[in-house]
């Protein structure tokens, strides 16, 4: 299959890439940019391991066509810390111990990205519904909803 | 910081951050598929259309021809090689040999130079099979004339298991009421979100494979013996590992063989990663099985006697299930008196998936149906639920008819704090409206921590100074998630007087590290956490003395704290550990401080034929409230709340406890209500994450955990397991809040909306 070129901006970085079309932006991600904290579990969009946000967006990589990206802006876990210094989520998943194998955290952190994004001051049924795409096996998801709440009030929520 | 005293201590009762969440949080962890090399080729397994059937030809020419096909592979290659538990069961095959046991056993393999190609090859191996009748149900397969699936083994019987103690018709007929059930407990998967996965790479120095596993000592042994090799030469690599929940990722996988067998053939790195489907097709799960249970008990609530006949489908091979069927028996003594007990369990062959360890190993099957019953002949009696716990719970020191030793039990203790909670005290006055009915269950139940497989449990810590005063921990324990690189860590930075990043902790690479079991039977905090404090009681008994000799005073006397060393009750002159570090690297020629320690607990033999004596080192008890919402029509089960009262002794790093029991009370719920495989003759028809349904963030309720403090002498600090318990106590207490809510017993699990809303529908009828 022949590739075609496509330009995007990946965790701030401007960046061009040739990439058989038939690729999903997982497979890019991992494979090609060596981004390797994103993850793949179910490579059919039931999980959420795989998630990473396009122009703000969560979406499972594994269910978008690398093409897709021309043109926008991802964001992956790389991507979150600034100069050494960890995103307030990420600082919350630590303090409260919001893993425990941490396959699920990099998705799990990413969708909490998008979620306190668009609404800084979530309540619980917003919180659960923002990362029920997400599947912890190890947590039972209580320590994930407490980090979840406390970077919401770090962010500048209540 | 979340703290609990448990003694008088700087790091230990705290939750301390898990020393790897910086990786974790940022991606920086590596896990085994994250993991290339140059000049990698990728494995990939073809695998069995049919369930049974014998192997009369395989065709590899074509895959082989194929370009970007470097090696294929066939069971011949393995030279009869076979793995299993015990010598005795060794039936498994890293392929499939002239006959094929289940559908998804691997057949042959192939290695390429990428995904794709290794894939495309697969569809190019031509086998030829000769279909045989198939067995999917255990007590189908051990009827007379039933398709055999080990010659080894005529009748079916993988293995089986039988104790008996007390004399338990005697103990019946004393008892006012006996009851007789048939329970079942459903076809579960552990469900890590990572896939098996390894690298390997076959060299002049021998294998060296990184691979997703939380006993990495066991495929190292397996490796050994498959390729012959000493285990000098055997070199595995733990990366970060994915959760593991027992069974597969305490085993080698068909990959594991295949990938170092192409890197033999190859001399170039091989790497296999499973998909998701292969996992819910091939992967241990489970066992199912069925419980035919048998009480008694006096008008009083007290139990007489107990027989439980135990029949587990033990899918195409044996693996660890031995053990499976011991543990399904020897602590049903357990938590509560029980004078009389007897105790037959089969594990029976059949074509389906291998049945094998998962969280709460073996006693989950019986302990739901012991705890249903007993609820249910407490209602016949007209006895409360609590009641009825708390008047059979035993209470420490005890010793069980089957010589199984308390020396801690906050079970008592965990059902008076479930008693006075709000959830129990004002579970009657709930107003029920009309479509949802909402009930409180409750359960009360016991699990081995520190658990000892048989024979070889060795177990060790080595601390090695580093100049500066830093100390670089070595331990053959693996993180497989639960969080025990941070509470060991903690242990000897505790021990040393130092703070926590003062001490480094190496994942295992059976290269350097000491051999060690495996992260199994909630052995890790006691065994290891043992050998782990021994070390650094030995690193400072060496440094002690150099620190004596500079004060001329006794090294008894010397006291390490707060990264200082001081002589006791001469705190000003302390001086910084490092200080005290440098003095006796260089003094001399210059020291090198080595610490060492391996665990000596529960080293007393126990019988694995009759179930004697004890299998773990300590007990936890756990009991548990659980709320349910059940919609009447449709029979949909929600879930809102579980309080759980846990006795893990001393929780070493709450935070970390906390988090184990709500991981395994969600995983038990998912047992209870969500979980189960869809099977058509041996065929798994849910093989993915959309139709086989684990809980959700949506479907978890809110958890609240008690920790019951206790005091146990046969564990380090106390600390006894946390990861286990809570699994175990789950299903029988949601069990018991729908029937609070419907007033009707489900006794198979998982109790689905159609059986409830059917179950409702026949009610009304009545
Ligand atoms: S890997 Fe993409 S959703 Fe599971
Ligand atoms: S922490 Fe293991 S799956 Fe979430």
């Amino acid at each position: 299959m022949e590739k075609k070129e496509i330009r995007f901006k990946i965790n701030g970085e401007d960046t061009v890439i040739s990439i058989k079309p038939n690729k999903t932006l997982l497979e890019m991600i991992r494979e090609d940019l060596k981004l390797t904290g994103t993850k793949e579990a179910c490579d059919h969009g039931e999980c959420g391991a795989c998630t990473v946000l396009i122009n703000g967006v969560p979406v499972n990589s594994c269910l978008v066509l690398a093409m897709e990206a021309h043109g926008k802006e991802i964001l992956t876990i790389e991507g979150l810390k600034q100069d050494d210094r960890l995103d307030p989520i990420q600082e919350a998943f630590i303090q409260n111990t919001g893993m425990q194998c941490g396959f699920c955290t990099p998705g799990m952190i990413m969708s909490t990205k998008a979620l306190l994004n668009r609404n800084p001051k979530p309540n619980d049924d917003e919180i659960k519904e923002a990362i029920a795409g997400n599947l912890c096996r190890c947590t039972g998801y209580t320590k994930i909803f407490e980090s979840i709440k406390d970077a919401s009030s770090k962010i500048g929520g209540k | 910081m979340e703290e609990i005293n448990i003694g008088d201590y700087s790091l230990l009762g705290k939750s301390i951050p898990r020393i790897d969440a910086y990786e974790k949080v940022t991606g920086e962890a590596k896990y085994a598929a994250d993991i290339e090399l140059p000049g990698m080729l990728w494995c990939k397994i073809l695998r069995s259309p049919l369930p049974h059937a014998k192997i009369l030809n395989i065709d590899i020419s074509r895959a082989k021809r194929l370009t970007g096909v470097k090696a294929v592979c066939t069971a011949k290659d393995f030279k009869g090689f076979r793995w299993g538990w015990m010598p005795i069961t060794r039936d498994e095959p890293p392929l499939a040999e002239d006959k094929v046991r289940f559908y998804g056993e691997g057949v042959a393999a192939v290695a390429a130079i990428d995904e794709e190609t290794a894939e495309e090859a697969l569809e190019l191996i031509k086998v030829d099979y000769e279909e045989l009748p198939g067995v999917f149900d255990p007590e189908e397969a051990l009827k007379e004339g039933a398709p055999v699936v080990h010659d080894y083994r005529p009748n079916n019987i993988s293995w089986e298991f039988h104790m008996d103690f007390g004399d338990v018709e005697k103990g019946f007929k004393e008892a006012d009421l006996v009851r007789e059930d048939r329970f079942a407990t459903g076809r579960v998967i552990t469900g890590f979100l990572e896939p098996p996965a390894a690298i390997a790479l076959w060299n002049s120095s021998g294998i060296t494979i990184w691979a997703a596993k939380q006993s990495p000592y066991f495929v190292y042994r397996h490796l050994a013996q498959c390729f012959n090799l000493p285990l000098n030469k055997i070199r595995v690599i733990q990366p970060f590992v994915g959760g593991g929940f027992g069974g597969t990722k305490n085993d080698s996988v068909a990959g594991d063989f295949c990938s170092v067998l192409f890197s033999k053939m190859t001399g170039r790195p091989v790497k296999f990663v499973y998909k998701m489907e292969e996992v819910f097709l091939t992967c241990r799960r489970r066992h199912n099985a069925i419980i035919y249970n048998k009480m008694g008990m006096k008008k009083d609530g007290t139990i007489t006697a107990m027989q439980s006949r135990l029949i587990a489908d033990g899918g195409a091979y044996t693996a660890i299930g031995p053990l499976t069927m011991y543990l399904t028996g020897c602590i049903s003594t357990l938590p509560y008196k029980l004078p009389n007990f007897k105790h037959d369990a089969y594990r029976v062959f059949t074509n389906n998936p291998v049945g094998a360890a998962m969280r709460g190993h073996g006693v989950t099957h019986t302990r739901f149906a012991a705890e249903i019953q007993m609820d249910m002949m407490a209602e016949e009696l007209g006895l409360d639920p609590m009641e009825i716990r708390l008047k059979n719970a035993i209470e420490a020191p005890y010793e069980t008819i089957n010589k199984v030793t308390i020396f801690s039990c906050g079970l008592k203790d965990g059902l008076l704090k479930l008693k006075e909670h709000p959830l129990w005290k004002e579970r009657k006055k709930e107003n029920k409206d009309k479509e949802t009915i909402s009930g409180v269950g409750i359960s009360g139940v016991a699990y081995l921590g520190g658990a000892r497989q048989r024979g070889y449990q060795s177990c060790a810590a080595v601390l090695r100074l580093c100049e500066d005063g830093t100390v670089e921990y070595l331990t053959g324990a693996t993180d497989a998630g639960q969080g025990s690189d941070t509470v060991l860590t903690q242990i000897v930075a505790e021990e040393l007087g130092l703070s926590i990043d003062h001490v480094d902790i190496q994942r295992v690479d059976t290269a350097y590290t000491p051999c060690d079991a495996g992260s199994y039977g909630s052995r890790v905090t006691a065994l290891a956490g043992e050998a782990a404090m021994k070390a650094a009681k030995d690193l400072k008994r060496q440094l002690a003395e150099y620190a004596a000799k500079e004060w001329n005073v006794s090294s008894e006397d010397i006291v390490f704290k707060n990264n200082k060393v001081y002589p006791k009750h001469m705190p000003d002159k302390a001086i910084p550990f490092r200080k005290l570090a440098q003095i006796a690297c260089y003094s001399g020629v210059g020291a090198v401080i080595i610490g060492r320690g391996y665990s000596q607990y529960g080293i007393e033999p126990y019988d694995f034929e009759k179930g004697i004596g004890n299998a773990g080192t300590a007990y936890s008890f756990t009991s548990q409230l659980t709320r349910v919402e059940v919609d009447k029509e449709t029979g949909f089960t929600k879930c809102t709340d579980m309080i759980i009262a846990h006795d893990c002794g001393k929780p070493l790093n709450p935070g970390l406890v906390e988090s184990q029991n709500q991981g395994a009370s969600v995983q038990g719920l998912g047992q209870a209500i969500y979980e189960e495989f869809v099977m058509d003759r041996g065929r798994t028809l849910n093989a993915n994450l959309a139709d086989y349904k684990m809980p959700t963030a949506v479907d978890a309720p809110n958890i609240e955990v008690i920790h019951i403090l206790t005091d146990d002498p046969k564990v380090p600090y106390g600390a006894k397991e946390a990861s286990e318990g809570a699994i175990v106590s789950s299903p029988p207490s949601v069990i018991s809040a729908i029937h609070d809510a419907t007033g009707i017993w489900f006794k198979e699990l998982p109790v689905t909306p159609e059986k409830i809303a059917l179950a409702l529908r026949e009610k009304k009828k009545e």
